[in-house]
């Protein structure tokens, strides 16, 4: 190949590292199973958040037909219905949108749109998806564990999380936290890649301000769930600890029952923080990617750049930065000391104005556009109402 | 022409929703008329903001939808259109901020003569406890827990021994007078919700948290958990009667205190 500038000289500068042949697998095996391709892995991980995605939504199916025929669904008591509501919950917070969004648009949109020729550890990124199915398998298991599947809710507060009054609190908690654990490990392994893939293995003049609006959303949500995802870690792992070990991390004295159980001087509240720190950058995890994605499928389809491109990307930088001061949000009437209410309130409507500025350019950006109103443009312009009606 | 229709439809009908709604907050039954008035106005700004966004948008979409011969201009960026539009969004958020933070510095300060009461939370009942002639809350500690001293007082303290204790009846409150609530739980995170009062606070074994209120409205009002825990969860619900003066005086005689259900444990006992 011989190198060659478009337009001003050095536009394009020249190649610091040779490129370096791709994998080359050999049999149906490494190419379909246990593949390093990203493209392959991202189909994987698709399949597998969608599959147990459609079981968090016939849960909600269930949960919906209880309320509205009770006597007919009678079957489904408050247990059941503890059940499914936390098991739907995660299931769509984690393991179908985390894993579909990063997982599987990160795997496949960043190699193709930074122009790299696969992620840069394919072999950690392999490795990344198998842990993630096995975290999947090991959440389904707890359908069948004696008990059942954790009804703890699913922000998994304790003490009740792991006392006898809440259902699931013999296996399903345990396979639950568990699989949070496997989760995250197998997340790392992954967000690693698509972070270092975005800042090494760009196509020489891809400049960072030049990368497509999708894949800022993913490469920041990556980030953010980087940083974020280690408080769950711990939380999980404390709160395993606090079941299994009797250790007393997030449980104080505790009459249940009638009966004196033997934890001492432990903070449910550290918990919740150390839940929502991870709990409210979640959000974004999930938001960021969806928002790069409209941002290029509204300026595609009305024919125009996207309004404001520097801008949109501070944006998102800055609503990244800010999603971490933002948790206690979730925690005014937690019982934490109140005068923190003053900070989280203030910092969480200071992140309303970044979050308001994609919107303005979004709408901006059909002004004076040639919209064509496919599929994918009604799918954007929908999101843009239900998202300024609900965020 | 059809998606700028029903975007029109969407911002229009949000809005004849919103006033034509039979869906509302119950009656109010405490000072914190604040807290409606700071939400009311967090539904004009965002519902202004809502609605011009999804008719500017309609309008896009008719205006500019594809025809033959139309091109898009090229126009990636406008300064100064950008920052009137962050300046704008400034505005409205401190209009939101400003109101939320004045009504949140009342709600963290107890107005001083406010009279304690205690609220126990446990699976899956509400327990409660005055401070009894003294006017003092005596010590208490989920260690002392036990069948005949459900809340943990401390029998030794001569505070404790005179408090008044209803374990799992109705509360009465005088109206017209501040109130704090000292929370506790005994097991697991519980939250005190009743809606009329518009205040809600979450009871956290191993510490005590609080909220503040001044009742304005006779009657019964249903307290309902508002932090999941457990399966008795949707039913565990007590009742607060706001009574005038002189019926919570009447009331108040005939509770018991600490050391007079001790003593009819004892000989209850003594005569088995």
């Amino acid at each position: 190949m011989v190198d060659t500038t478009i337009g001003a000289a050095g536009a394009v500068p020249p190649a610091e590292v040779k490129d370096v042949e791709l994998y080359h697998p050999k049999s149906w095996v490494t190419k379909y199973v246990f593949s390093q391709d990203a493209k392959i892995i991202a189909i994987q991980y698709s399949i597998t958040a969608l599959s147990i995605g459609f079981v968090a939504l016939v849960l909600s199916w269930l949960m919906r037909l209880q309320l509205a025929f009770p006597s007919a669904f009678s079957f489904i008591g408050p247990s059941e219905y503890l059940q499914f509501i936390t098991m739907h919950g995660m299931i769509m917070v984690i393991y179908l949108l985390t894993a579909l969004f990063l997982g599987g648009f990160g795997n496949y949109l960043i190699p193709l749109m930074v122009g790299a020729r696969d992620m840069v550890f394919p072999y950690v990124n392999m490795l990344s998806y198998w842990v993630y199915l096995l975290a999947v398998l090991v959440l389904a298991s707890s359908f069948f564990s004696p008990g059942g599947p954790t009804g703890a809710g699913w922000t998994l507060y304790p003490p009740q999380a792991i006392l006898s009054g809440t259902p699931g609190q013999q296996g399903g908690i345990i396979l639950m936290l568990s699989s949070l654990i496997l989760f995250i490990i197998g997340f790392t392994m992954g967000g690693l890649n698509y972070v270092v893939t975005v800042l090494q293995a760009r196509a020489r003049g891809m400049t960072l301000m030049r990368l497509p609006l999708t894949v800022w959303g993913i490469f920041t949500a990556t980030v953010i769930a980087l940083l974020a995802f280690p408080a769950l870690f711990v939380g999980a792992v404390m709160l395993l600890f606090d079941k299994i070990l009797g250790t007393s991390f997030f449980m104080p004295t505790i009459v249940e029952m009638g009966q004196h159980l033997k934890y001492r001087g432990g903070s449910p509240l550290l918990f919740q923080h150390l839940f929502w720190f991870f709990g409210h950058p979640e959000v974004y995890i999930v938001a960021l990617p969806a928002f790069g994605i409209v941002s290029d499928l509204i300026s595609t389809h009305a024919r125009k750049n996207i309004f404001g491109y520097r801008m949109m990307v501070w944006a998102i930088i800055a609503i990244g930065a800010l999603s971490f001061v933002v948790w206690a949000h979730h925690m005014y009437v937690s019982g934490m000391n109140p005068y923190f209410g003053f900070f989280f309130a203030t910092t969480t409507l200071i992140i309303a104005i970044p979050t308001a500025i994609k919107v303005y350019n979004w709408v901006l950006t059909l002004w004076r556009g040639d919209i064509h109103l496919t599929v994918p443009m009604l799918f954007a312009l929908a999101f843009i109402v239900t998202f300024v009606n609900g965020g | 022409m059809g998606a700028a229709l029903i975007l029109v439809l969407v911002a229009v009908g949000s809005v004849l929703f919103h006033l034509l709604s039979p869906w509302w907050w119950t009656p109010i039954a405490s000072n914190w008329q604040y807290i409606d008035h700071t939400i009311n106005l967090t539904f004009w700004i965002t519902g202004f903001v809502f609605t011009a966004i999804v008719l500017f948008t309609a309008y896009c979409v008719f205006r500019f939808r594809h025809q033959p011969g139309r091109l898009a201009i090229y126009n990636p960026e406008n300064k100064k259109l950008e920052w009137w539009l962050t300046i704008g969004t400034a505005v409205g958020v401190v209009a939101m901020l400003a109101p939320g933070l004045f009504v949140w510095n009342q709600f963290v300060t107890v107005p001083h003569g406010a009279s304690e009461i205690e609220l126990v939370g446990q699976q899956w009942q509400w327990s409660f406890r005055l401070p009894g002639e003294d006017g003092r809350l005596g010590k208490s500690d989920p260690r002392n827990v036990s069948p005949e001293n459900p809340l943990g007082l401390s029998p030794n303290d001569p505070d404790a021994r005179d408090d008044i204790i209803i374990e799992a009846d109705e509360l009465h409150l005088p109206i017209g007078k501040p109130i704090k609530v000292l929370l506790r739980s005994i097991d697991v995170v519980h939250g005190f919700y009743v809606p009329e009062f518009r205040t809600k606070m979450d009871l956290v074994p191993g510490m005590v948290s609080y909220v503040w209120f001044t009742p304005i409205r006779t009657g019964p009002f249903e307290i309902l958990c508002a932090e999941l825990c457990g399966s008795g969860h949707s039913n565990m619900r007590g009742k607060v009667v706001v009574d005038e003066e002189r019926e919570y005086k009447a009331w108040l005689q005939k509770q018991k205190t600490f050391a007079q259900s001790l003593k009819q444990t004892k000989q209850a006992e003594a005569a088995r």
